[in-house]
Parts: structure tokens; C-alpha cells; sequence
């Protein structure tokens, strides 16, 4: 007759707060909700709708091969400018994408923050996954690019999932932080696209890794979107370069990113709800 | 029964006011980080943010609150603007934290706070059906189960397909009371809601209020509908300042609230000094309640007469100056109001300065017996108010010379003539 009955216990947190991964966990169904909702309405509301995921890629890469690629005349690994580029634009994208979604997203999602409980680490994690859809698109069409140059990937292929697995790690990571810092700080939003334009340069997108020399290398990849950007390349078309130490450092990086903003997030979650 | 489902000892809130938001710039804040020593990064890194130094005030929202809830209880929140009602249901909901003290929920947490949060305008009814019941708790299995109630209940069948930009502020609440009013959690935390939409819709809202409680599921439930508290709700707990002010059956709680903010005076009177100069062309003077001989009373019989005089003051000439009382019931319904100018010979005349006695008579066999209270205006028509006393006197009718039915309905019972005699077959009477 008695039924075990969950007791839950309000008080006042004090400093590093529990993550409580599995209480998200039994709010996956909110999660999924809202994900779908940020996609129905992104799609519903333009009318280039898919395209818009597949448009600024391309002219990215477009841009970048005339200018880095004819005129600049960057080395390219052996490969077609425009294949290598754009093979790291796809990722790139969806990074930066979810950076500017997500760094807004707490803020943007104030009226759920102020009427109802759930963990709010689901807000975050819901603009950083809606993304991948568009990260699908532009998948699409890089195997595309793939056919028409003829490039086709070897055995290193298995080693994709894993890399998206780190693309995901890293955005959400990078998320956590700055969607948190922006309840608090709201230029951090305006931050975004000068500190993703830095980004884009202090990744190997427009250029080659190969440019740097040993030490350098494996020190520049503690930005996690080196070894993303480099591993992709190099499951997808093989380049030469086999990045090794490069993806171990920023494997580690971005996992040090994602723990700490986990954390961070956590411990600032309790004046969220006063502050947004 | 007689378990516990919600036990909340000591709760407190502290909000900081005033001026927090000097770094509310990440530049700003990194500048201080650089120019002050590392103990402001290290503020920063605690989650903090801004320099406490420079907070000068803190406000305890909520102070000292303890209560014990049992479950299938129907508690009802009453109080004034600003008591701390929605700050508590805040806390218990887990959307911010106490500052001291803690509460212990035993049972899943269902928490209405707002209709229609989360929903989206360019979804459809169909989607936001969904979309808001998984962000109150619900999970899609249940939504699937009660769709058709939910939409039943809405009464938007029609329109269900479309988006909800669309929708008429009235489809859109009752669309979305009617996805909150399909939770079923064990204890209930009902905020205001019904505040809001038409008569039909809010009498709607109630009767499902109503039946969720009878289902044995604890209801916490904040309102300002004092006729919705004594209805729905055994006890009730009554707020003032952050603080708990009385705990008690609801109806004499709700009771001991309108005395407290209506005045128990029978007889209230104001002198030249006291008031505000603002009234400056009318001022009331005293205002008392007769016996039909002219004596002070407070309770007057079911079956007497009661005058009401109303002094006042008219420092300089007036045109179309009225005087208007209301009466309130106990549920702070008004019963009826009655102006100087009802009386033709009292309208469009000018009015010069001087000291006014005004009566008026309240017939018998007219109020229920229970207890009223009175407000009093001085306005000009179609002007502007001068002076408004609210709650000014307190009075009870009776129930000496009453032959009513018992259990009356009805804000009023007058007496009427009735005739009945026997009619012939031709329906006619004989």
C-alpha cells in the first residue's frame, strides 16, 4: 500500500553544487521538447529554412578559396582548396552556431526560468543538439563535394563518430560557460561574434596545421577545435597528416572545458532564476 | 493520512536591491579584475558577480516561515501585494533558492505559476499542447492519454491546427489552463491563475480547481479571490510582509483578514488636521451608523432599519458634487451602492460651502444577515474623485425577525409579496 514516495529537500546550496546528471536524465523527455520546438520553429518561421544551413558554409568556403586558396595560394595538404576548407567549415559551423544559440539561451528562455522547475542545464544542452540538424545538411553536402572530386575516405572513417562526439563535447562545453556568464554579464552575447572570428583564425580551417612546426603543433591543439577540425579532414579525406597528439591534446582540452563549465553552471544555476 | 507532504521550517529570503548592477558588464568586470587585486576574480569565479561592497540593501522578501502541510490538504495563501506569497511558492517550487531554513516535499511537484508558460506563437495549439505539458512535468505518454479532455476542456477543437499567433487572448488561456489543469501530481502549487479571463472562464477554472482538490491531492493554492479560498480550501495561511501572519480554518482566516484591512469602527471620525490637504474642496468629517432613533449601533436586526449619516466638509462652492456609498459583503462582494444624487432634487445644483449632514436609510428585510463593510466617496460627476475612505465602518445584520429559508443564496434577500392561490381548471385563478 505504501509506495516508496521521493522526498525532496530544499535548502540553501553552498559553494560546488552536485550535477545531478541523473535527475536530466529523467527530464530527457523536456529536452527532446525542446529541441524539437527550436527546430519546428526555426524551419517554420524562414522561408530558405533548410538552406540556411547549407548557404553559409558554402559561401564561406567559396570566399576562402578564392582568396586563401588562388590568391594567397595557402598550401592545402594535397588536396583541393575547397574541399579542405569547406571539410572544416561543416564543423565549424555547427560550433560556432551553437555558441551563439546557446550563449543566449538562458537569457532568451527567461519566462521558463522564472515559472518553472527543470534542470536548467536542459537549455543549453537543447541549443547545442537542435544544431545538428543543420550539421546533417552540410554533411550532405560535403559528401557531395567528396563524390564530385572523387576523394573517397579510407578506414580512418570509423574514427568520425568519435570526432563528432568531440565537436559536441567542445560546443557544449564552450556553451555552458558562456550561456551561464551571460545571465550574469549580458555583453558577453555581444562578445560572441569577435570572439568566434578569433576563433575561426586560431583554427586550421582556411589553413593547414602542417604550416606550424612540432611543438607549436601540439600546443595550438589544446584549442579543441584543432584536433575536430584536423581529425575530420583526416577521417574524411585523408590528408596526410595523421593528428595523433593533436586530437589527444584537444580531446583533453575539451573535456576540461565541458567538466568545469558543468560545474560552473551548476553552482551558478541558484541565482539564475533571480537574475535573468 | 496524516502524513506529511509539505513540511517548511524557518524558509527565509533575502533579495539584494538597490545597486547591484554596477558590473553588469563582463568588460567592466574584467577591468576591475585587472585594476583591483585577485580577491575580485575570485568573487567572480564564486559565482557572485557584482562587488558586494558596494550593495547597500537587502529586502527579506520572506522571514521565519514554518507550516506543516498533511497530505490531501487544501491550503489556501491570502495576503496583501508584496506579502511574499508568490516568493514562497517560488522556493517550494525549487525556481530559487531560500536563503535560510529548508522545506521537505514528499510526492511528485506539480507547479502552475503562470498559464501558457513556454508556449510558442508559431506552433500550432496541437504542438503547445505538448511542448507545455512536457515543460509543467508532464510526460508524453499522459499528454497522449488526456489530448482529447484537454482540447474538450479548451473548447478550441476548431482551431487546434493552427498557430496559436492566431488565437484570441481568451482561446489562448483557456487552451492553456486547460493543459495545466490535466497534471496529476500529488501535491499541486497553484499561483494566481485564475486572476485572469472571463466570468465563464474563471468559473470553469474553479469547478476544476474544485474537483482536483476532491481527487486527494494536497493543493497549495494562492489567490486574491477570497470567495475561491473559502470555497475551495479547508485552512488557510495568511501572509503579511514576508512573514506568516495566521494559520486557521480558511473561513476564519479570510474573516479575520477583511476586518483587519476593513476597519472595525462603528463610528470614525476625522478631525481638520489629520488629513491630507489634497481634499481641499470636500472633506468627510465622520461617518456612523444609526438605529432608526438615532442611536450608535453596530449590529442591526434582519427586520430594522439602519442610517447611515456622513458629515462632511464643503470649503468652497461645488457643482454636481455627489456623495456615494458602497457595501461589501464578507467575501468582498459589493452588495449595492447608493449615491446623494439618486435623489433629483440633489442634482444639478451648486453647493455652497458649509458643513453637510447627510443620511441615508437602508431598508429592513433586505441584507442577509452576515457581516458588511463600507467605503464612502466624494466625487464630482463625470469629473474626477475628491475623496475616497475605504472601509471607513464595519456592520452585522442579524438574524433577529428573520424567517428566511436557511442556506440562502444570493448576495441579497429581500423580502418579496408573494400571492398564491388555487387556480381552476382553465388555468386561471379562482
Amino acid at each position: 500500500m505504501e509506495e516508496s514516495v521521493q522526498v525532496i529537500r530544499i535548502e540553501p546550496s553552498k559553494g560546488w553544487v552536485a550535477l545531478q546528471l541523473k535527475e536530466l536524465w529523467a527530464y530527457r523527455e523536456l529536452l527532446y521538447f525542446l529541441v524539437w520546438r527550436d527546430v519546428k520553429v526555426r524551419y517554420k518561421q524562414t522561408a530558405l529554412g533548410a538552406a540556411w544551413a547549407i548557404i553559409q558554409p558554402v559561401f564561406t568556403m567559396i570566399v576562402f578559396s578564392l582568396f586563401f586558396g588562388r590568391l594567397g595560394k595557402i598550401p592545402s595538404d594535397g588536396l583541393p582548396y575547397p574541399l579542405f576548407s569547406f571539410a572544416a567549415l561543416v564543423p565549424w559551423t555547427y560550433f560556432s552556431h551553437g555558441l551563439s544559440q546557446a550563449s543566449n539561451s538562458l537569457v532568451g528562455s527567461a519566462n521558463l526560468i522564472k515559472k518553472v522547475y527543470f534542470p536548467r542545464l536542459s537549455i543549453p544542452i537543447a541549443s547545442v543538439a537542435s544544431g545538428l540538424i543543420d550539421f546533417a545538411l552540410a554533411f550532405l553536402v560535403l559528401l557531395g563535394m567528396m563524390l564530385y572530386y572523387g576523394i573517397f575516405p579510407g578506414i580512418q572513417l570509423i574514427w568520425l563518430p568519435l570526432l563528432l562526439l568531440l565537436t559536441l563535447i567542445t560546443s557544449l562545453g564552450v556553451s555552458l560557460w558562456l550561456s551561464a556568464l551571460n545571465v550574469h554579464f549580458r555583453d558577453v552575447r555581444q562578445m560572441i561574434p569577435f570572439l568566434t572570428q578569433l576563433w575561426l583564425f586560431a583554427t586550421p580551417i582556411a589553413y593547414p596545421s602542417s604550416l606550424l612546426s612540432e611543438p607549436w603543433r601540439t600546443l595550438y591543439s589544446i584549442n579543441p577545435m584543432v584536433g575536430v577540425v584536423e581529425g575530420f579532414r583526416w577521417a574524411l579525406l585523408g590528408t596526410d597528416t595523421a593528428p595523433g597528439p593533436m586530437i589527444i591534446v584537444s580531446s583533453l582540452a575539451a573535456v576540461a572545458i565541458l567538466v568545469s563549465g558543468t560545474f560552473y553552471f551548476r553552482r551558478l544555476e541558484k541565482t539564475f532564476a533571480d537574475v535573468v | 493520512m496524516g502524513e506529511i507532504a509539505i513540511r517548511v521550517e524557518k524558509i527565509g529570503k533575502k533579495y539584494r536591491i538597490g545597486k547591484r548592477e554596477k558590473y553588469k558588464t563582463l568588460r567592466d568586470a574584467l577591468a576591475a579584475t585587472f585594476t583591483a587585486p585577485f580577491q575580485k576574480a575570485g568573487r567572480l569565479l564564486r559565482g557572485v558577480g557584482a562587488d558586494p561592497g558596494e550593495l547597500d540593501q537587502t529586502i527579506w522578501a520572506l522571514q521565519d516561515i514554518s507550516f506543516e502541510v498533511k497530505r490531501g490538504e487544501v491550503v489556501g495563501i491570502i495576503g496583501g501585494n508584496g506579502a511574499g506569497k508568490s516568493t514562497l511558492l517560488k522556493i517550494l517550487s525549487r525556481i530559487t533558492e531560500p536563503t535560510v531554513g529548508f522545506a521537505e516535499i514528499h510526492g511528485r511537484v506539480g507547479s502552475l505559476l503562470e498559464v501558457g508558460t513556454g508556449f510558442h506563437p508559431e506552433l500550432t495549439g496541437r504542438e503547445n499542447i505538448y511542448l507545455n505539458g512536457a515543460i509543467l512535468g508532464m510526460k508524453r505518454a499522459d499528454i497522449d492519454r488526456q489530448f482529447d479532455e484537454i482540447v474538450a476542456f479548451s473548447e478550441v477543437e476548431r482551431f487546434i491546427d493552427t498557430p496559436v499567433k492566431h488565437y484570441s487572448s481568451g482561446m489562448y488561456l483557456r487552451l492553456a489552463f486547460a493543459v495545466a489543469a490535466h497534471l496529476e501530481p500529488e501535491i499541486l502549487l497553484v499561483d494566481e491563475v485564475l486572476a485572469v479571463g472571463d466570468a465563464g472562464f474563471q468559473k470553469k477554472c474553479l469547478g476544476k480547481m474544485g474537483s482536483v482538490a476532491k481527487e486527494g491531492r494536497t493543493v497549495l493554492f494562492v489567490s486574491h479571490n477570497l470567495g475561491a479560498i473559502t470555497q475551495l480550501c479547508g485552512t488557510a495561511v495568511q501572509m503579511e510582509k514576508g512573514r506568516l501572519k495566521r494559520v486557521g480554518p480558511s473561513i476564519a482566516v479570510v474573516t479575520a483578514y477583511l476586518s483587519s484591512s476593513f476597519g472595525t469602527e462603528v463610528k470614525s471620525s476625522w478631525s481638520n488636521e489629520s488629513l491630507e490637504s489634497n481634499h481641499a474642496e470636500v472633506q468627510f468629517k465622520s461617518v456612523r451608523l444609526l438605529s432608526i432613533d438615532e442611536q450608535p449601533l453596530s449590529i442591526v436586526n434582519f427586520n430594522e432599519s439602519l442610517l447611515i449619516e456622513i458629515a462632511y466638509d464643503v470649503k468652497i462652492p461645488m457643482r454636481d458634487l455627489s456623495v456615494i456609498f458602497h457595501v461589501y459583503d464578507s467575501m468582498n462582494n459589493i452588495v449595492f451602492e447608493s449615491l446623494d444624487t439618486d435623489m433629483p432634487e440633489r442634482r444639478g445644483c451648486i453647493i455652497d460651502p458649509g458643513l453637510y449632514l447627510a443620511t441615508a436609510k437602508i431598508p429592513p428585510y433586505l441584507l442577509k444577515p452576515g457581516r458588511y463593510y463600507l467605503s464612502f466617496d466624494s466625487f464630482v460627476e463625470g469629473v474626477k474623485l475628491i475623496e475616497r475612505l475605504e472601509g471607513a465602518l464595519t456592520f452585522d445584520v442579524s438574524e433577529v425577525g428573520c424567517t428566511l429559508h436557511p442556506n440562502r443564496n444570493g448576495i441579497v434577500s429581500p423580502v418579496l409579496d408573494w400571492k398564491v392561490c388555487r387556480s381552476n381548471n382553465n388555468g386561471q385563478m379562482a
